[in-house]
Formats: C-alpha cells, structure tokens, sequence
C-alpha cells in the first residue's frame, strides 16, 4: 500500500484515527463551549451563541456602569521612545533659559539649598513625569504648581532635558555616608516591598523613577509619608503607595536618612 | 555501522558541555537563594543565571542530544551511511554561534528575560537572534532525518522502518512544527521590538504563541528517552521489546496530541477563552495514554528478559534482573521519577488544581523531577551505551557509572522532593531572594536548605559524568562490534503503511493545532488595543 492510499476511507487507520479525534473535539467544544457555560448559575446568556462566543473569548463590551468620579485626577503622562530621544543642543539651550526661574529653589547648578529636589543629572522622563503631573493637578504643591500650569509640552520636554544634561553635582550639605539598611537592600519580599535600588537606579531602572541619592532628607521623608497616606497619588498603578503604605515610619526614616547620605554618582547611568 | 563518529561526538561533547555550565549555574542558584547562602544584594545577577541555566538546560542541551542520538539511529539502525554530512556540520556551527550569540548579552546583563522569554520585557535583539540560530540549525537536522528515511525506503520498497528510526524522525518532526509556535513570538512580535521597529507589543498572543511550543518540547525532550526505553534497555538487558505495534502507536500518539494542549500553560491568562482551555485541559489527558502504553510495554520487555534469566514467580522475576547493569538502573531510576513527576502532572493539568499551585516552586520541583530526572538519566545511559562505539574504547569502570547514576537519582529526590513541598506552602517561583528570618516563610528554610544539598549532590554527579566520558576518550581500545538496537518478540515482517510513515500523524498534528489554536490566536491578532507599551531590560 502506499501513501496515496493512506488518506483514503478504504483505509480503517485513517477513517479510525480522523474519526477518533474528530469526534473526541467534537464532544470536548459540546462540553467546553455550551454545557459548562450554562453550568455556571451565576453567569447569564442570552443564548446558546452568546454562551458559545463567551467560551471562545469573544471580547465583549462590559456592560456599561457607570465608572465612580475620581475625586482627584490621576497622573496622565504618555511618553514614547520618541518624547525625549537625541535632545539637539538647542533643546537644552532653551531648558537652560526656562530654567533660570526654577533655580530660586532647585539651585542655579540644579542642587537645592533648601529641601527642594537636586535635578542637576536626573532621569529625564521623571522629570517629564512630575512637570506633566503638576500642571494637570495630578499633584499639586502650593509652590510648585503655579510654575507648572503654562509649561507648554515642548517647554516641558526642554527642561527635562537640560536638567538629565547637568553633571550629577554632591549634595550641597552631604552628610556622612550613612551604611545600607535592610528596607533598601532586601525590601520586605513578605510585605511585597522590593529592594528600593530594582527601581530607583542603583541595580536598575524602571522608568519614571527618580534617583534618590544626596536628595533632601525631610523632603523624601514628607513624600514617603504623603504615599502612605494616600495624599499624594500621581504614581501609575500605585507603585509607590503600595510599597509606602507597606513601610513602618521607622523604616521610612532610615530610607530617607540613607539616601539623603548617599553621594549621586553611584547611581547607574542610563544609556 | 557508525561511519561519522567525529559528528556524533561533537553534537554529545557540546551538548555535554553547556550541560555542565548550566548545572553548576543551577546549583549556585539554589544555594543562593537558600538560607546557608548570603545574599549577594543583586536581584539582577540571579536573573542573569537563570536566564542562562533555563536556555541552555531547555533549548541547547537536549536539542544537541537529541540531534546527536538522531544521527546516530540514523546510520545506526536504517545500516547506511548518513546522507548530508556538510549540512550536519553546517547545523552544529550554526548552533555554536547562536549559543554564543545568546549567551554574550545573556553574560552582560542585557538579556535577563528568562528562557520564556516574559514579553513585554525585552532583552537585547541579539540574545533572540541567537535563539533563532539554535532553532535553525536544529531545523536542518529535522530535514536530514526525514531525507535519509527517504532514501532508505527507496531502497526497501514497503518494508517496515526500524522502530528507532520511525521514533526518530517522529521526534523531528514534533519538533518542527512545536518550534514554529515560538518562532512565529520571536520573529514577528519580540524581535522587531527589540531591534527598535517598534516599541509596543501584544504579550497576551505572545504567550499563546509560546504556549504552543511549551508542551509539545517536553516531548521532544522525552523522544531520545522514550527511544531508548523501547530500543537500547531490552537489549542491554537482554530482553526484548513485548510488543514492536505498540512502541510505534505511542510514538504517533505523542505525535498527535502533545501539540493542541499547550494552554494548559494558560489556564491563569485572561486572554484566552474558557472554552479553549477546557479543551486543551481534555486533550491533555489524553497524552498520558502513550506514556501508560509505554510504562505498560517496557515493564513486559524487562519481565521477557528476567524470566529468559530464569526469574520466577509473580513478582520474583525482579531479582532476576541484572541489577549491576548500569542501563538497568538508569532504567529504574527513570521509571520511578517518572511516575512520581507523572503524578505531579496530572494535578498540574486539572483546571482547579492547578490554581494551587501556578507559578509556584511546586512547578520548578515538578519540571526537575521530570525533566533534569527522568528524562536526563536517560540521555547519561545513552551516553554510556553509544560511547563505546564512538570511540572504538570500551567503559570500563561501570562501579563508577553505577555510583554515577546513584547519586543523580538520590540528589533529584532529595532536591525535588522539598521544592514541590514549598511550593504546596505558596513560595512563589523565580523569586531571587527569600527572608527567612520572616517568621511567615522561617519554618520552609529546612526544606530549602535541604533542596540546596540535593543540588550539591547533582552537580558532584554531573561532574562524574563528565569525567567518565572524558576517561572513556583515552581508555584501551576495544571492539565494541556493530551497534544493535532492540528486537521486538515477533519482529514485524510488514507493517500497515499508517505506522509505518508519517504523514498521516502529522496532518493529524497540524489539524488539530489549526483547531485548537486557530480562533484564539486570530482572535488576538486582528483585535485593535492589545497591545502594551515594551519594557526594556536595562533601559531607563
Ligand atoms: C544541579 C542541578 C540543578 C539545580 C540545582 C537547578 C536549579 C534551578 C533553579 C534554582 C532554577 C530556578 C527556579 C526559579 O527561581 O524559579 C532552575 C530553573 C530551571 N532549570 Fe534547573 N537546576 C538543576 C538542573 C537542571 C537540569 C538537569 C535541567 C534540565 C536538563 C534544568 C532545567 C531548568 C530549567 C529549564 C529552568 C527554568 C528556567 C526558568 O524558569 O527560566 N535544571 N533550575
Ligand atoms: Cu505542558
């Protein structure tokens, strides 16, 4: 017999196994696809072909509920690899020349000296994140938002590439280094803390996320806190509540004690 | 007849090799992660070694083996010279250059994806690149089994293909098509990302893609074992195959239904439809037939060679066997990790059971028991059966080889057994770090620790393996006259041509990969907002 006889009825093999699997497909789409769905007395269908559309992942509409007013805006920044790639030396010019009205508080170098944030040598996209926050209202500060709410796009992106430009400059009052404690090298894998550096910078880099190293004690104190409490909300998905609300305020302050002692250059660089 | 030795022993020295780099990378990560291990403070460093040790130990290692082993059933029982020796080569090179292409950003940190690839994550373009060279080069071997068979059938018009061959090239030819599921993921979705074409990407239908490779590669990694249960151990023994029609109805078997039940690995995703999973969930069930097949005709050729020694009684004949034959032990040995592993599957395909115990170290445990146990305790007996005719050298410390295959059992056990233990507990999988100072996880350090140990054991039996092969290049010559597979109690004088070629299966294989994967894939692939931004490894 050859192959050309194989794929005939003639031949019982072929009429078995086709037969055999056929019917077993038949029999297992019956059960998976009508009679188990209807066997869900918590779920209704129409019909038999709603029932069948549902097993198969059909996508489907929710129905439509009304989805609860947020009370407060959520952050709503959209970056692409396109938003701040290759800065022209001329973007970082006109940072330059918009920043001089950041520099009352964030410094004239970019390191603060007041409990402002260093943004000489920052992650350019965190810089884009907040600027866009600020002037949405995702989050608000009395002092902050007022120079955030005419920033055009473009001005934004300017001066977060100017600041990612400025060399990463020693804190203006660095403390002595203080050693690592172990809410910053483990985490807390039973609370779901990671370690602080898988996202901040000094193991790796998850965007949006800032360095924190030589930043102002009381001012990433007062942010710990202000994520714990829900009062500041413009990280996406809660990333950095969950983790805040997880922390016990002793650890809060050992965290920002340490990083505050922390020189900037140990951070990873970014390509 | 052996003709192409040097070809066959590259293809067991790579594998062999890479085999032992990635062993010790896995003993290092148990012992790391384990409480007798100080944690290095780097997540990132872990993530590097495991991506290395689950590329090498599921893609290079057993692809190598299984395409060393196929040559040589190849020459071995069609008795003809192998038909496309430069293409061979050609396949091996491409191989060692893929391996290193993968294995260099793998080494730099760049690619600590893991060898499931996780999309959205995105690992330097070269790293898949790399992986696509292995596939390839493993492609050609698939072609040059189904060319050979070709050729010896012209030459023997209607008669029955020798069992070891017609498991072989039933072996690549699952292995073509289950890589097509893989390669459509990495051709049209990761890699033009990670070459920066494009920055975003649809996980949901790329875990489906994945998905559909995931099962079915088990059975490719199970066919050089299943081979020589059937083909090397009744022989070896001297015994012979119970039932020549039932070896090859598992192999069409395997064929058949290891591909259209790869969602099983999806159960938890919420992109595929209820309907489907139960189906996979059915079919699944179905491929534990030819493993009962197996089990059921290997215990009757090992109990033809018992009584043939003069074993009696009910269960008499056991002390019959020759027990210092290190394939009898291999033997064993596999059989009992595979019926524990087996238990171990069929809670990990029941839907409901399963959510105990997803993306769990229960999986890890199950996959090692398996995988690294029975079905790599074989690849060391074949290894020992064909080195002798490969090197024209004889082995001849087979206390070492028993002892060899002593430990690797007792450590697999003594590994896996505490790993599936906390994995019932909750500990999650792929973790890199573990506090067992935290009064919740505390009382799982003893069963951690004691997985390390198990470890430790299979790394100082890696090693002996090695070096017994290594010994083995230099020892005496000897003649170790032509290379037999198994004969079967009534050795077939004509076979119906549905077992007896392929092509019947295979339609059979595609037709029900079209009908149980076909809607879920389309589905995903023409619906608008899937997809989701990438994440780049070690990108800000
Ligand atoms: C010394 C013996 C071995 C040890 C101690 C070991 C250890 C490990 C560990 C700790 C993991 C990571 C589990 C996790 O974090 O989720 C792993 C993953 C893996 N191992 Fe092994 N292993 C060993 C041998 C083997 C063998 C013999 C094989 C197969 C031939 C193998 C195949 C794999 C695979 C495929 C993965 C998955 C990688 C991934 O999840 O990305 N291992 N192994
Ligand atoms: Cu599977």
């Amino acid at each position: 017999m050859s192959t050309r006889e194989l794929f005939t009825l003639t031949n019982r093999h072929f009429k078995a196994s086709v037969g055999i699997f056929a019917a077993i497909f038949v029999v297992t789409a019956i059960a998976g696809f009508i009679v188990l769905p209807f066997a869900q007395p918590w779920v209704q269908f129409a019909n038999v072909w709603d029932a069948i559309c549902s097993a198969a992942g059909v996508p489907q509409r929710a129905a439509s509920v009304a989805t609860p007013e947020q009370s407060k805006r959520l952050s709503e920044v959209v970056l692409t690899s396109n938003t701040l790639s290759r800065p022209s030396q001329e973007a970082i010019g006109r940072g330059a020349t918009l920043a001089q009205r950041c520099a009352i508080c964030h410094g004239p170098t970019g390191v603060s000296r007041a409990d402002s944030p260093n943004l000489a040598g920052q992650y350019a996209a965190v810089i884009y994140k907040e600027l866009h926050d600020f002037r949405t209202g995702a989050r608000t500060n009395a002092v902050m938002s007022p120079f955030a709410v005419n920033l055009t796009d473009q001005e934004i992106a300017d001066l977060s590439n100017y600041y990612a430009d400025l060399p990463r400059l020693p804190a203006y009052h660095p403390t002595p280094q203080l050693p690592k404690p172990n809410i910053v090298i483990y985490g807390a894998p039973m609370r779901g803390i990671a370690p602080c550096g898988s996202c901040h910078g000094s193991l790796d880099n998850k965007t949006g996320s800032p360095w924190l190293e030589g930043q102002s004690e009381a001012y990433m104190k007062a942010q710990l806190q202000a994520f714990a409490s829900d009062e500041r909300r413009n990280d996406i998905s809660q990333q950095m509540r969950n983790v805040a609300r997880a922390m016990t305020p002793q650890e809060i302050e050992q965290a920002a004690a340490y990083y505050a002692s922390q020189p900037p250059d140990i951070v990873k660089a970014v390509d | 007849m052996l003709v192409n030795r040097k070809l066959i022993l590259a293809h067991f020295w790579l594998a062999f090799a890479v085999f032992g780099i990635a062993l010790t990378l896995g003993a290092w990560q148990m012992f790391i992660r384990s409480p007798i291990g100080t944690w290095l403070s780097n997540p990132e460093l872990y993530y590097r070694s495991l991506t290395a040790h689950g590329t090498v130990m599921g893609y290079v290692f057993p692809t190598l083996v299984a395409m060393g082993f196929g040559y040589a059933i190849s020459e071995a029982a069609l008795q003809q010279r192998l038909v496309g020796v430069r293409w061979a080569w050609a396949g091996f090179w491409l191989i060692v250059i893929g391996s290193i292409m993968a294995v260099i950003p793998i080494a730099l940190g760049r690619a600590s994806v893991l060898y499931t690839f996780y999309p959205p994550l995105i690992g330097n373009v070269f790293y898949y690149l790399g992986v696509v060279l292995v596939v390839v080069g493993s492609w050609i071997w698939v072609a040059l089994m189904s060319v050979n068979l070709r050729i010896w059938r012209k030459a023997h018009p209607g008669a029955p293909v020798p069992l070891a061959m017609f498991a072989n090239v039933a072996g690549s030819y699952l292995w073509a098509w289950t890589a097509v599921g893989a390669a459509l993921e990495l051709l049209l979705q990761i890699i033009p990302v990670a070459a920066g074409l494009k920055n975003t990407i649809d996980a949901g239908l790329a875990r489906i893609f994945f998905s559909w490779t995931l099962h079915a590669i088990v059975y490719f990694w199970l066919m050089p074992t299943y081979i020589a249960y059937y083909t090397i151990v009744p022989r070896a023994i001297g015994g012979r195959v119970y039932s020549d029609t039932m070896a090859r109805i598992s192999f069409i078997l395997f064929l058949v239904v290891a591909m259209p039940i790869g969602m099983h690995h999806t159960f938890a995703d919420p992109q595929v439809g209820a309907g489907f999973k139960f189906i996979h969930s059915a079919f699944t069930a179905l491929v534990t037939l030819p493993t009962f097949l197996t089990v059921f005709t290997i215990c009757a050729s090992v109990e033809i060679a018992a009584r043939l020694r003069g074993g009696r009684g009910l269960f008499g004949w056991i002390t019959a066997l020759p027990w210092d034959n290190p394939m009898m032990l291999a033997l064993a040995f596999s059989f009992v990790m595979l019926g524990f592993g087996g238990a171990g599957g069929l809670i990990n395909m029941s839907y409901q059971l399963d959510t105990s115990i997803h993306n769990t170290q229960w999986i890890t445990g199950h996959f090692h028991l398996i995988f690294g146990g029975a079905i790599v305790i074989m690849y060391f007996a074949i290894a020992y059966d064909l080195w002798p005719h490969l090197t024209g050298r004889e082995l001849v410390d087979l206390r070492l080889i028993r002892t060899q295959l002593w430990l690797w059992f007792v450590g697999m056990i003594v590994t896996t057994f505490p790993w599936h233990w906390v994995g019932i507990l909750g500990m999650p999988r792929r973790m890199a770090y573990f506090d067992f100072g935290d009064p919740a996880i505390a009382p799982q350090a003893l069963s951690v620790t004691l997985s390390a140990i198990g470890g430790f054991i299979l790394l100082a039996s890696g090693i002996m393996f090695i070096v017994i092969l290594a010994r083995g290049m230099r020892a005496p010559q000897a003649d170790a006259g032509a290379n037999r597979f198994a004969l079967a109690v009534h050795q077939p004088a004509t076979v119906p041509v549905a077992l007896n070629t392929h092509a019947l299966w295979v339609a059979l294989m595609i037709g029900l990969t079209l009908t149980n994967y076909g809607y879920p894939i389309l589905n995903l692939a023409l619906s608008e907002g899937t997809s989701v931004p990438a994440v780049y490894v070690g990108a800000q």
